[in-house]
């Protein structure tokens, strides 16, 4: 068998509070026993969410404890990751997508608006703490761009005015929508679906019924 | 077009009710059973007759991959990992599935499952997908308490679990062995492969990786039978498949279509057209970000499936549709993606770790002009020097777009060298 060992890191006084104590316990569940490894990624996340948004040295080595992982393993994980931050980040994290089809769409402007507008470049967070920008690779939502992730929230079909807009919401802490921005129903076409236009005929289910004799065709 | 009683996303945009209960209504979970009763061999053969191939990219036979699960259970737990790491630049498809037709998804995750004699299931999802995730984990639950899955599953007798697992922002976890290794608690680096995921995969146990629209459809092929699937598409490139439409075009959308629809058709038809006409149209990339784009010369007549696209040296991918009209700085664009590939290697293999940094940096000299000529050659060489010399796709996705550049606009790149020569003589070399 091998055995590899290494010294436990310092926790400090960094916990999970009793509620996340409870998420993490239910999370570990999730994978086989002795696997409890797999619930790095998803505790990390547990971690950073109750540190404020980005993981401490504290934070890190409790996770490695808790789910007896050597500390490296922890810390070479939340360095691959683009989620997870190792600095401090502001309480909005303003993350534009750069990527092609975002691009095409106008994600320059969006920068350069964010940037205007917070009076901070790339990379870096505003003095009252409130936001950090920056540019972040194709979040997965090209049919609605360009658009910007604000924490967890996808903020789409957006034009620079439309972002100034939201973010002068959030510093005034209000709530904003996610979503498209324009009042378009998803990633349906903008003046309306050219597919689907009446909602299909139901036809309740039933899960333990046999398959119908055309099913059977052409096999 | 597409009748909508042959379409299979009959929620794709959240205009019905996403729950178990709107699900059921939309003929989601009839007769799941009834499929399981057919057994594994029957439910994969099947499958094989479909000719359906998986939606994540790669087009692999997705009858074929499940046949090579072990027959047996080998006294190990066998995996299905769903693969909803959707990533790929232009590609949105797999987010609507999950946020508006959950259950159609899980359903699959049971069927297939249980053909490939899977014991349990992780959909390993993007991060990024938060709000995503909360709805699939409730539409989990739902399914949980209504014993869809669980113990003695839609009441087959069959055993079966689902758990979603987040990740955390990383393009290469897509790439199945890395997606494996990520979903271990490890860093996102692809495994050298053989042995392939069917003889070790999650744990060292017998996994199968699919693509979530892959997984969403095979449910309603067996529903309606093997020949209405492939009464649609064409021979090998059959069924149905949901196109990404983004870029320059009137209306980006989403929408459910046939396989093998003229892409010009595809394109008026849903997306309102290429803004400012189809003869504003300079370039289409047809499959996600990793095919090398097509002119418009290409874009007039070919039709959107596997082997269409490959017969004009692209792909289908992920059939997400990136366009690009006149006003595009083409090799600005293709630099963007360059830069994408150099942020999400993973620094396993030096021809990808340096490679991709390489070509960004030349590129990026290009847009502007500042190279020389011969550069070109250099930059294609280089490409090739990357592509198959990786353990995992990425250093292949890097290069093509950078190759479909070169042989499509190679007189653009010349054009601008010569012109940022006449006017700055001494920078040029």
């Amino acid at each position: 068998m091998k055995v590899t060992s290494y010294r436990k890191g310092d926790a400090g006084d960094f916990a999970f509070t009793a509620e996340n104590e409870a998420v993490a316990r239910a999370v570990v569940a999730r994978y086989p026993e002795g696997r409890q490894a797999s619930a790095v990624l998803p505790l990390l996340d547990l971690a950073q969410r109750q540190n404020g948004g980005s993981l401490s040295r504290e934070a890190l080595n409790y996770v490695a404890n808790y789910l007896e992982m050597a500390p490296i393993r922890v810390y070479e994980v939340a360095s691959f990751y683009s989620m997870l931050h190792l600095r401090p980040v502001g309480t909005h994290l303003v993350q534009i997508c750069r990527t092609t089809p975002c691009w095409l769409r106008g994600a320059a402007a969006l920068t350069d608006a964010c940037k205007a507008k917070l009076g901070i470049g790339l990379g870096e967070t505003t003095p009252d703490g409130k936001f950090s920008l920056v540019e972040v690779e194709c979040l997965g939502a090209c049919a609605n761009a360009p658009m910007v992730q604000v924490n967890d929230h996808y903020y789409e079909d957006l034009t620079p005015e439309r972002l100034g807009d939201i973010l002068d919401d959030l510093a005034a802490g209000k709530e904003v929508a996610p979503g498209p921005q324009t009042g378009r129903l998803t990633s349906a076409p903008a003046e309306g679906a050219t597919t689907l236009k009446k909602l299909p005929e139901k036809k309740p289910a039933d899960p333990t019924g046999a398959l119908t004799s055309a099913a059977g065709e052409g096999a | 077009m597409l009748s909508d009683k042959n379409r299979i996303f009959t929620n794709l945009y959240g205009q019905d009710d996403w729950r178990l209960e709107g699900a059921l209504a939309r003929g989601v979970w009839d007769a799941t059973k009834g499929m399981i009763a057919l057994g594994r061999d029957e439910i994969i053969q099947r499958i094989k007759d479909s000719e359906l191939r998986g939606r994540g990219g790669a087009g692999f036979p997705a009858g074929l991959k499940w046949s090579f699960m072990p027959k047996q259970n080998t006294g190990r737990p066998h995996y299905l990992v769903v693969n909803a790491d959707e990533s790929e630049p232009g590609t949105c498809k797999d987010r609507e599935i999950m946020r508006n037709d959950p259950q159609r998804l899980l359903e699959g995750c049971l069927v297939a499952g249980f053909a490939m004699g899977a014991t349990a299931c992780y959909i390993y999802i993007r991060g990024e997908f938060y709000h995503e995730a909360v709805r699939l984990q409730a539409a989990i639950d739902e399914a949980y308490a209504a014993g869809l899955i669980g113990k003695n599953a839609c009441k087959s007798g069959f055993d079966y679990d689902i758990y979603l697992h987040r990740g955390a922002g990383a393009y290469i976890c897509g790439e199945e062995t890395a997606l494996l290794e990520s979903l271990e608690g490890k860093k996102g680096q692809p495994r050298l492969k053989p042995p392939f995921p069917a003889a070790a995969g999650l744990y060292g146990c017998p996994t199968t990786v699919n693509n979530v629209e892959t997984i969403a459809v095979t449910p309603e092929i067996l529903r309606r039978g093997v020949a209405w699937w492939t009464g649609l598409g064409r021979p090998k490139n059959t069924g149905t498949k949901i196109f990404s439409i983004s870029g320059h075009v009137n209306q980006p959308c989403n929408v459910e279509e046939e396989m093998g629809l003229p892409l010009k058709e595809l394109i008026e038809t849903h997306a309102g057209g290429v803004r400012g006409g189809w003869d504003n149209l300079l370039a289409v990339i047809p499959g996600g970000s990793s095919v090398p784009l097509i002119p418009k010369s290409i874009c007039d007549t070919v039709l959107m499936d596997f082997d269409s696209l490959r017969d004009v040296k692209s792909g289908l991918g992920t059939a997400a549709v990136i366009v690009m009209d006149k006003s595009t700085d083409v090799v600005e664009a293709i630099a963007n993606l360059a830069h994408f590939y150099m942020h999400e290697s993973c620094g396993q293999c030096t021809p990808c770790r340096e490679g991709t940094g390489w070509m960004w940096r030349v590129l990026t000299r290009m847009v502007r002009g500042h190279a020389s000529v011969e550069e070109i050659d250099t930059l294609l060489d280089v490409t090739y020097q990357v592509e198959g010399h990786t353990i995992c796709a990425l250093g292949d996705a890097a290069a093509w777009p950078i190759q479909g550049l070169i042989r499509h606009f190679r007189p653009e790149l010349e054009r601008r060298i010569l012109e940022y020569r006449k006017h700055a003589p001494a920078a040029a070399e």
